[in-house]
């Protein structure tokens, strides 16, 4: 009786688990991150529309999520009907011919609306591979009201030596406030992003046309040293361990007068549920070198794309065109309000004087990411697109890698030089074994 | 004889223990706290330890985004299943190890736990392709395979280590009775060392209910425990340190509970046989 009892118990929690009946079942894998949860949690909408139609979702960190679906495609393993992936990825993946073209979302879906950049990093020999779901650049938020105790005014277009003295008047340490916070955490996506924005906007270059490394040039050096420097007279202790999260948690403290980072980051440092210090934010362009007239903007984007081979192509272009589509835009501002909706995708979005309202950050955003430039990151020349990564398949590990001495560099552990000097032994070894360098 | 402590020795090595107990216990606790407060105080510095607005937010959250049920039976499948299988294996392979030992059997023992010494992620990709070709990708039975698989190994050597201490003249006075191969294993020598296969099983679920690279990597939706439901609320970019800590605490709600129950089991397990 009891066993039957309990058979009978698991047959029903499983009955209940299930997902509702329906002709397709498109699993979706997808990054953690509150754009993304609302679609998650707005996404019934669909399913009424499209009532064959039953999502299953996959959430993940971003690189547990970029781990895996790199996995899966590149072994056609067929585990997702739909990814969500970088603009990173895109171009490479669609060189490779693992992701199916995305030419034909409907009539009213107005793929002209996106953003020229945006579209742009995701077309490869003049097809779209990826609908953007929402796009992000980098901006400098600042707090108000410690400028102003200190006589200060931040600049329209600020250069990074105003930057370096504000932060050092700022810092007051007694008081646990430091003047500015950035990434220090080893990792291509991490500290290497806000790095090599940086270089950039100083003149320096991953690579010159003929895919040499160039960190034993002077413009590489001048980039880290200022870092570096900045850093320990400016920074939070043990910077060399904090990634967007841990600055986040350091500026809604109170604890930064400035922080260079996603401008993602402008709609939680605002949110007084959250911020100690929302009522007080400025925010800016992101700084440029002395007579450079290169912001270090990156641009980044989270895109919905379907794996080559699919077997449920139809369903996935349905979801992928209601997932990225105005329609979308407008009933998450009706559920959430204008300052919700993912940003940074269509220019309509900024046109609308209600998302200019709800949105401070929003005219600043829409600048830094007309500001980044993927077809010419840096002011000379490069063989390569990007912006905060190079847009070869190697620069994960070579970036990863790169970042550690930067890192080690920044902790005290090395100088300078010695980090530059690694960083250009191991990346000209991996561009050679690669074939870039012959 | 056994020493008898002083009064005053006793009370300092009840302190230690309680100091040392706390102190393991301290992330757990934080972490069960932390999933009580909002996303703001989460990250409040300096912290507050007890005095802030409790909340069951995160809870109603996790509850609304995920399904915490199907998640928790692909769990209990996937552990109970691998000890099960495992078990199955492991007592005939230590049973032959223990009572009939040839000279390679020390060899045999080093090289199953030489298994261990690989990195997981070693072997990843050709168990991806095998799983892949097999149609085992994101399925119970190809977890729950891998799962026997990884712990197998650490079976064996435990129960190995448990049937030494049993004296062999036993079995031989069951044999010189009458019994057969089987009876000896089921009537014999299970009973004698039950406490020592209680121990290995509820170390084997723990394992496999705690293990995050396979049954990570292996599964996307229908087969994913536990794990991969705690690893869908990190997040790189964004603090949901107290929605993680939600779903960090409905995750080792059930396992803890398990242990509690079954600790007497357990520890009079782990300090049978050769840990002793």
């Amino acid at each position: 009786m009891k066993l039957s009892r309990l058979l009978l118990g698991t047959c029903a929690a499983v009955a209940l688990t299930a997902p509702a009946l329906a002709d397709t079942t498109l699993t979706i894998a997808t990054v953690n991150n509150g754009d993304m949860i609302r679609m998650q949690k707005l996404s019934g909408d669909f399913e009424a529309k499209n009532p064959g139609i039953a999502l299953e979702w996959v959430t993940m960190e971003e690189n547990t999520l970029r781990q895996k679906v790199t996995t899966d495609i590149a072994t056609k393993g067929g585990q997702y009907d739909v990814m969500t992936i970088g603009n990173y990825e895109v171009r490479i993946w669609a060189k490779q011919g693992w992701l199916l073209p995305l030419d034909d979302l409907g009539d009213d879906y107005d793929a002209d609306d996106i953003m020229p950049a945006i579209r742009q990093g995701l077309t490869y020999e003049g097809t779209l591979y990826a609908a953007p779901f929402y796009g992000e650049s980098s901006m400098l938020m600042y707090r108000t009201d410690l400028f102003e105790k200190a006589g200060l005014t931040m600049p329209d277009d600020p250069t990074w030596s105003f930057i370096g003295e504000a932060a050092r008047k700022i810092t007051d340490t007694n008081d646990g406030v430091y003047g500015i916070c950035l990434r220090g955490k080893a990792g291509w996506g991490e500290n290497m992003a806000f790095i090599t924005t940086l270089a950039n906007s100083m003149g320096a270059r991953w690579f010159d046309m003929d895919w040499h490394p160039q960190f034993d040039q002077p413009e590489w050096k001048a980039a880290l040293q200022y870092y570096v420097d900045l850093m320990e007279d400016a920074g939070p202790p043990g910077a060399s361990t904090n990634g967007f999260n841990e600055n986040l948690a350091l500026f809604q403290s109170g604890k930064c007068g400035m922080w260079i980072d996603a401008t993602v980051a402008a709609s939680f440092v605002t949110n007084p549920a959250e911020s100690k210090v929302a009522e007080d934010v400025g925010f800016a362009l992101t700084p440029h070198g002395e007579g450079i007239d290169k912001h270090g903007s990156w641009l980044w984007t989270w895109n919905l794309g379907i794996p080559a081979g699919s077997e449920k192509v139809d369903a996935a272009k349905a979801f992928i065109a209601w997932a990225t589509s105005k329609a979308y835009t407008e009933m998450v501002a009706e559920k959430d309000g204008w300052a919700n909706v993912p940003p940074g995708t269509r220019t309509s979005l900024y046109e609308n004087p209600k998302y200019q309202e709800a949105a401070a950050f929003a005219d600043v955003t829409l600048k830094a990411i007309n500001a980044a430039d993927p077809e010419n990151p840096a002011v000379e020349p490069v063989p390569y697109v990007g912006g905060q990564w190079v847009g070869i398949p190697e620069f994960q590990g070579i970036g990863t890698a790169v970042g550690q001495q930067f890192s080690a560099a920044l902790a005290g552990n090395i100088t300078v030089d010695q980090a530059l000097q690694n960083a250009q032994r191991f990346t000209e070894r991996e561009m050679t074994k690669g074939g870039y360098i012959q | 004889m056994a020493r008898t402590l002083t009064p005053k020795r006793k009370v300092a090595f009840t302190v230690l223990a309680w100091v040392l107990g706390l102190l393991i216990f301290f992330p757990i606790l934080w972490t069960v706290l932390t999933s009580f407060k909002t996303e703001g105080e989460a990250i409040a510095n300096p912290p507050s330890f007890l005095f802030f607005d409790w909340t069951l937010e995160n809870y109603t959250e996790v509850q609304e985004r995920s399904n915490y049920l199907r998640h928790v039976i692909n769990s209990v499948v996937i552990s109970f299943g691998s000890t099960a299988i495992g078990l199955l294996i492991a007592v005939p392979a230590a049973w032959a190890m223990a009572f009939s030992p040839t000279k390679r059997t020390k060899g045999i023992l080093m090289w199953m736990l030489s298994t261990k010494m690989l990195p997981a992620v070693g072997v990843m990709m050709p168990i991806y392709l095998i799983f892949r070709d097999l149609g085992l990708l994101d399925t119970l039975l190809g977890l729950t395979i891998v799962m026997t698989m990884v712990n197998l190994p650490i079976m064996v050597w435990m129960l190995y280590t448990y049937f030494k201490e049993i004296p062999g003249d036993i079995l031989e006075a069951a044999r010189m009775d009458g019994a057969q191969l089987g009876q000896e294993i089921l009537y014999v020598l299970a009973p004698m060392a039950v406490p020592g296969i209680a121990s290995t099983c509820l170390l084997n679920i723990i394992l496999a209910w705690n293990e995050a690279f396979w049954t990570l990597n292996l599964t996307a939706a229908d087969a994913a425990p536990l794990t991969a439901f705690i690893a869908s609320y990190s997040s790189p970019e964004g603090l949901f340190w107290a929605k993680l800590s939600a779903a960090s605490t409905m995750a080792i709600a059930p396992i803890l509970i398990l242990g509690w129950f079954s600790q007497r089991q357990l520890v009079r397990g782990l300090t049978f046989g050769a840990v002793k």
